[in-house]
């Protein structure tokens, strides 16, 4: 009761905060002082502290399960165990717009603390422009989502939280992913102030590069454990399913890749200035966007929980206000003196870097079409339809052969202007020996042998040629490192959906059935009662062609508040394949839907996008 | 007459130009090509030709006492109370189906009652319905 009061109270004393700021960010940027001003680190440090106990007051009020405030009524229970319940906190809507806020103010407030060395001006702006879009957020919150609602009568029991959210890898994935997005709104802040301030060279390219590096990095790693998550508790098997809820969230990362690149010829030639501003803006704009589809529940997915689309209207509004405000704010303050034709080299590292961009934005455009034609479709003529994995697979495939290409060539070509001259032909020889290879690999498996030998064939040049250099040390360890997980993480992807073997059964206790050269046989099942479920575990024995034992146990939860089924996969992960099964009850509780898969290397797409997401780690810590 | 800096400007702007509507017509036959439309059962009924290549969604309650289970096969049948279509299918099923409850199910038809799906789609939620199907129930009302 009283911590919804504090809350509450709080997030509104933050509000007050973040509109003083604005006026005085444009106070002191009138005022022409050298030195920022004192206070305004303590109005940011205050903004913080006041979002992060209006933070803590709501976890403290899931701990207690508080029903009187009604986010909390809504989605937690009391045989909830507490780690959920704390995690509960941002698994609902309220509480992960809080939480974006929280990462907001934080950001800037370091932000601020960081940036000594850039000028007064600069760093005022960008304080006014994130400020904007905080004090977007707290109206957001406090109009249609405010967290701390008050129920009347106070309810003895919550509704429960979503089994399927009760996991570990989705109480960490959203604050992760967060971060992510969040930081993309610095650099968003930062190029507009920067743009405004005609402030863009080498010196802020350095500065902000780290800024980018930081988003990438979280939202790497937040992309992979949503998808680590949707490996075992979704129990499709599947790592990825061009799901729309999926895509908003690859879209951003495009972005931020591309721009990863980009400020690198911004930083080393003082070039592609209006573009790296470009950039900036669609990535945070695909954030912002990316929360408001999936949040609106404008979007057909299977990842949709039931809400409010009155809300949807909100972020529509505030998003179009800020792609509005960042276009006229380009336009004027665009960098008018063309410079583009200065020195540039057909054959360079910038060329090769721009190559890269322009494959980003054809993935990004691929991503974004196939993510928002059926909502058009069905807003223009009612027609209900959805684009499924064959759409990404034959638009993107082929073009990810070529561009593994260019990342393999690109890393080593010179800046401002380099030859043919320096190819070595024995790399030509190896690159085809890869691709012939790949070739008689993959003869006999796919349908579209062309299309995979070559992006195997690729993928396995890329691979070389990273672990070369790997040994020279000549080269950029973070970049080695991303690219080589990068062709690791392509070779996986690809030898899983080739080799992997899937069986399905109906079967009752008792029966045994062979798959392939297995045997499976369903032994038991063992039903116990624990603390918010009730759960069946089901004993199977699988037998392969080498005679040897696996037992694995796939289990069934049937959650009491709210009654939900969930299925735990049983997962066994070896270096070269993992084992997979998962259960599901049919009509009654005597025939099991069992589904087996064999899925080889699965453990190397988890350890190649981490090493993708480490190069970004590694760089952080690299001196300039 | 224009000088080599502008013609080559111009040769390079073409270019760009032509690889970007390539690439659109590209995605656009694609799109094409692999969209799967959502129809509801009574809108099987009513089509006036049926086509056995064209992956579809067809979205229903489950209906009561339907469920048939064999060793490779589920049956069940699709209502939105107005119309039924008969469903068959091998494979994984997601954890909320069951009688009485929304589902989707994707694949190909082989007549007006017929559904052969290769897909039964999953939610996330209890309380959820996917929304063609609650449109198409609303309808039906």
């Amino acid at each position: 009761m009283i911590s919804s009061h504090i809350g509450y109270y709080s997030l509104i004393l933050g509000f007050i905060l973040s509109i003083s700021l604005l006026i005085y960010s444009v106070y002191c940027f009138k005022k022409n002082n050298t030195k920022i001003n004192q206070n305004i680190f303590s109005i940011l440090f205050l903004q913080f502290f006041t979002v992060i106990i209006s933070f803590i007051s709501l976890v403290y009020s899931f701990v207690i399960s508080d029903f009187s405030n009604e986010t909390v009524y809504n989605n937690s229970h009391t045989t909830k165990p507490i780690f959920y319940k704390i995690s509960g906190t941002w698994g609902n809507h309220e509480g992960s717009l809080l939480l974006w806020l929280l990462v907001l103010t934080l950001f800037i407030f370091l932000f601020i603390v960081f940036s000594k060395k850039q000028p007064t001006k600069y760093r005022l702006l960008s304080i006014f422009f994130q400020q904007i879009i905080i004090c977007g957020f707290f109206l957001f919150l406090l109009s249609t989502s405010n967290p701390f609602n008050f129920l009347f009568p106070v309810p003895n029991e919550g509704l429960g939280l979503n089994p399927i959210l009760q996991d570990p890898a989705l109480a960490i994935h959203p604050p992760i992913l967060y971060l992510g997005y969040v930081g993309s709104s610095i650099i968003f802040s930062a190029s507009l102030a920067s743009l405004v301030q005609n402030n863009i060279n080498s010196l802020w390219a350095i500065h902000i590069k780290k800024w980018i590096q930081i988003a990438w990095v979280f939202l790497t790693i937040g992309i992979l454990l949503g998808s680590v998550w949707a490996y075992y508790e979704l129990g499709w098997g599947g790592f990825w399913f061009w799901d729309p809820v999926e895509n908003v969230s690859l879209m951003p990362w495009l972005c931020l890749t591309a721009l990863l690149h980009t400020i690198i010829v911004l930083e080393k030639r003082s070039l592609l200035k209006s573009w790296t501003v470009i950039l900036s803006i669609a990535t945070f704009t695909l954030s912002m966007s990316g929360t408001f589809l999936v949040r609106s529940g404008i979007l057909n997915s299977v990842h949709t929980f039931a809400n409010d689309p009155k809300r949807g209207v909100f972020i529509l509004l505030f998003l179009f206000g800020l792609i509005l405000l960042s276009l006229i704010l380009f336009f004027i303050y665009q960098d008018k003196e063309n410079n583009s034709q200065k020195n540039f080299f057909l054959i360079s590292k910038e060329t090769s870097i721009l190559i890269n961009n322009w494959f980003m934005m054809y993935f990004l455009s691929v991503v974004l079409i196939g993510t928002i034609y059926p909502i058009f479709l069905e807003v223009l003529i009612n027609e209900k339809i959805s684009i499924g994995p064959p759409f990404f697979n034959k638009l993107l495939i082929p073009f990810l052969a070529i561009f593994l290409i260019f990342m393999s060539i690109g890393p080593k070509l010179k800046w401002i202007k380099d030859n043919f001259g320096r190819i070595k032909y024995l790399r030509i020889i190896l690159f085809f020996i890869c691709i012939i290879t790949s070739f008689y690999l993959i003869k006999k498996t796919s349908s579209e042998i062309l299309f995979t030998s070559v992006l195997g064939g690729a993928a396995v040049y890329l691979l070389f040629i990273s672990i070369e250099d790997l040994f020279k040390k000549k080269y950029n360890t973070s970049q080695v490192i991303s690219h080589f997980g990068f062709s690791l993480f392509i070779l996986s992807i690809l030898f899983n959906s080739l080799f992997s073997n899937e069986f399905s059964a109906n079967m009752k206790v008792g029966q045994e059935l062979s798959f392939k050269k297995d045997q499976i046989k369903f032994l038991k099942i063992k039903i116990l009662e624990k603390e918010n479920y009730k759960s069946v575990i089901a004993n199977f024995e699988i037998i392969d062609e080498k005679e040897n034992v696996i037992s694995m146990y796939p289990e069934i939860r049937i959650y009491n508040q709210p009654n939900i089924l969930t299925s735990e996969a049983d997962i066994i992960s070896s270096v070269f394949s993992d084992k997979f099964m998962v259960i599901n009850l049919l009509k009654g509780e005597e025939i099991f839907n069992v589904r087996y898969q064999k899925k080889p290397f699965m453990i190397w797409i988890w350890i190649s996008a981490f090493l993708i997401s480490f190069g970004g780690i590694l760089s952080l810590f690299k001196r300039n | 007459m224009y000088g080599k800096k502008v013609k080559l400007r111009l040769l390079f702007l073409s270019f760009i130009f032509l690889i970007i509507v390539l690439s659109i017509f590209l995605i656009l036959k694609s799109l094409e090509e692999n969209v799967v439309y959502f129809i509801s059962p009574t809108e099987i009924k009513n089509l006036s030709e049926i086509d056995n290549s064209k992956r579809i969604r067809v979205g229903g309650m489950v209906k009561e006492e339907t469920i048939k289970v064999s060793q490779n096969e589920i049956s069940f049948v699709i209502t939105d109370f107005k119309n039924e279509i008969n469903v068959n299918y091998s494979g994984a099923i997601p954890n909320l189906f069951s009688e009485g409850k929304g589902v989707v199910a994707e694949g190909y038809l082989s007549d007006r009652s017929f559904l052969k799906a290769k897909k039964i789609l999953a939610k996330h939620d209890e309380n959820y319905m996917p929304p063609e199907v609650k449109e198409a129930l609303e309808n039906n009302k």
